[in-house]
């Protein structure tokens, strides 16, 4: 209990300090998991819209994996960037282990699937809807994609959100290929993790609540902004 | 041939359904379909719910391929204007966006000159008197609004054969008439129309041809006067008659 209070009054005295240190922590935590959303998205969103707009052989298999790659434990994937990037990886050369560049690969990694799956979710069933529509347009398959994926837009937001909510959230991936160094690769997640580690459970817990008010002013934001656009353009 | 006539042959047309058939699994929904559109009048489809109507109409869109017979249009579509053809589907299949941006994706589809967009997107919603209403959403309009829109678009892509299956099905008789009127203006405009409808006095209104559909086949073809005069089969009689005697006994 009293743990709990310290950690609130450590959680306030921290954001009111503005102190250099945790705006950097909290700079990179929203740098590493925002590129790794856009990154997912822009590959994701068209790749997920494609699959619910296509017939091929093996189409459901595939749907099947997505969805199972959504439950994706983040220390997999850390580990699976950790063995391309390290020094014997097929990417080893790059030099890119320990950066901030590896953590945004890890945590694409992991939305990657979220992302793809609630698109291919979302723009199936438009499809059932707009099908006719645009083969009566003779639209070819880009644009169709774009038509469908536009139509979408509002869902399509809260999937990246949910990408976003598990990217800022995890702290197994951008440990094991971010490594936790300070000044240079640590995060919001990794720290809370080393501070606890340490015993210094007050502070463990201000992070905390720092990272839960982060994460609640981005949903705020982007709600209002749904709300805003939606008012516009009516959907 | 009549000047007239004359003008609005079209490039595509006529269009040739040489034993057309359906069938999905065991159903045979269409069957020997044998019919030649001609650029000259409006072809008006007419027969109970489920004689086949949206089947027919989608087969010559193209949006589904017959699995017996063919179908042959004049000159094949060119590819640079895809949008020879429109149709207008029973329920209106509109964007989640406003009337304007609704009417402007058609013209993208279309591939239509970014220069001429802006005056094709105002001609059109003027003609369909939706120019206030153009920044709207368009899905939050009234079903003869949106059915408008629908119209709006077709009208946008300027094409050269438009097919309307029962563009007034919802609509009352106000709404009606002004379909009635825009279906009129694409007409004048040197549009050939095929449209399917239930409505026995719209029929009358602006069919030159009528082609009844009953169970999946062409029962009877006529022009618009010789049906409604006398028509030859008895399935015309019968459609015409048990429609008066249902009205004449519902009222
Ligand atoms: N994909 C399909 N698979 C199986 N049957 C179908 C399919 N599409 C339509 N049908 C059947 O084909 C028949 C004709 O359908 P169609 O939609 O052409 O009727 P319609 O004449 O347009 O009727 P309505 O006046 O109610 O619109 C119906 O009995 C319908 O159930
Ligand atoms: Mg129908």
């Amino acid at each position: 209990m009293n743990d709990l209070g310290a950690s609130f009054a450590t959680a306030f005295r921290l954001l009111l300090s503005l102190d250099p240190d945790l705006l950097q922590i909290v700079g990179l935590s929203l740098y590493v998991s925002v590129s790794a959303v856009a990154i997912a998205s822009f590959l994701g969103m068209p790749f997920g819209a494609l699959v619910a707009m296509t017939r091929f052989p093996g189409r459901g298999a595939l749907v099947i994996v997505l969805n199972a790659f959504m439950g994706l434990p983040p220390v997999v994937a850390g580990l699976f960037v950790y063995l391309m990037l390290s020094r014997a990886g097929p990417l080893g050369d790059w030099g890119l282990l320990f950066t901030p560049s590896a953590m945004i690969a890890a945590q694409t990694l992991l939305v990657l699937p979220i992302v793809a799956a609630l698109t291919h979710q979302t723009i199936g069933d438009l499809h059932i809807e707009y099908d006719e529509y645009l083969r009566s347009l003779r639209m070819g398959r880009v644009s169709s994609v774009l038509t469908l994926l536009w139509e979408g837009r509002y869902s399509l937001f809260t999937a990246a959100l949910a990408g976003f909510g598990r990217a800022i959230a995890e702290v197994g991936a951008v440990m094991i290929v971010g490594g936790n160094i300070n000044h240079v690769t640590r995060v919001m997640t990794t720290s809370i993790a080393l501070e606890t580690m340490k015993g210094n459970l007050a502070l463990a817990l201000g992070l905390g609540v720092v990272l839960l008010a982060i994460v609640a002013l981005v949903n705020a934001l982007a709600f209002e902004l749904q709300r805003w656009t939606r008012q516009w353009q009516g959907a | 041939m009549d000047p007239a006539v004359a003008g609005r042959v079209t490039s595509v047309l006529p269009l040739k359904l040489s034993g057309v058939g359906l069938t999905i699994g065991q159903h045979t929904l269409l069957k020997d379909i044998h019919h030649t559109f001609t650029g000259s009048s409006i072809s008006v489809v007419m027969g109970h719910n489920g004689a086949g109507k949206t089947l027919l109409l989608k087969i010559c869109h193209g949006l589904i391929p017959p699995t017996a017979g063919r179908l042959q249009w004049h000159r094949p579509a060119r590819a640079k204007r895809p949008c020879v053809q429109a149709m207008v589907f029973q329920r209106p299949v509109l964007l989640r966006r406003s009337v304007e941006q609704n009417i402007r994706h058609v013209l993208k589809a279309g591939r239509i000159a970014k220069s001429e967009t802006g005056r094709a997107v105002q001609q059109a919603l003027a003609m369909s008197r939706l120019t206030d209403m153009a920044s709207r959403p368009a899905r939050q309009l009234s079903g003869g609004e949106q059915q408008r829109v629908a119209l709006a678009r077709a009208w946008a892509a300027r094409p050269e054969v438009l097919i309307l299956d029962e563009p007034c099905t919802y609509l009352d008789p106000a709404a009606t008439l002004e379909v009635e009127q825009i279906i009129t203006a694409f007409y004048d405009a040197g549009t050939k129309i095929i449209m399917a409808t239930h409505d026995i006095a719209q029929a009358r209104r602006l069919a030159g041809e009528i082609i009844l559909m009953h169970q999946g086949k062409i029962a009877e073809c006529a022009g618009g006067h010789e049906f409604f005069g006398g028509p030859c089969s008895d399935q015309a009689r019968a459609f015409l008659e048990g429609r008066l005697w249902t009205r004449g006994n519902s009222i």
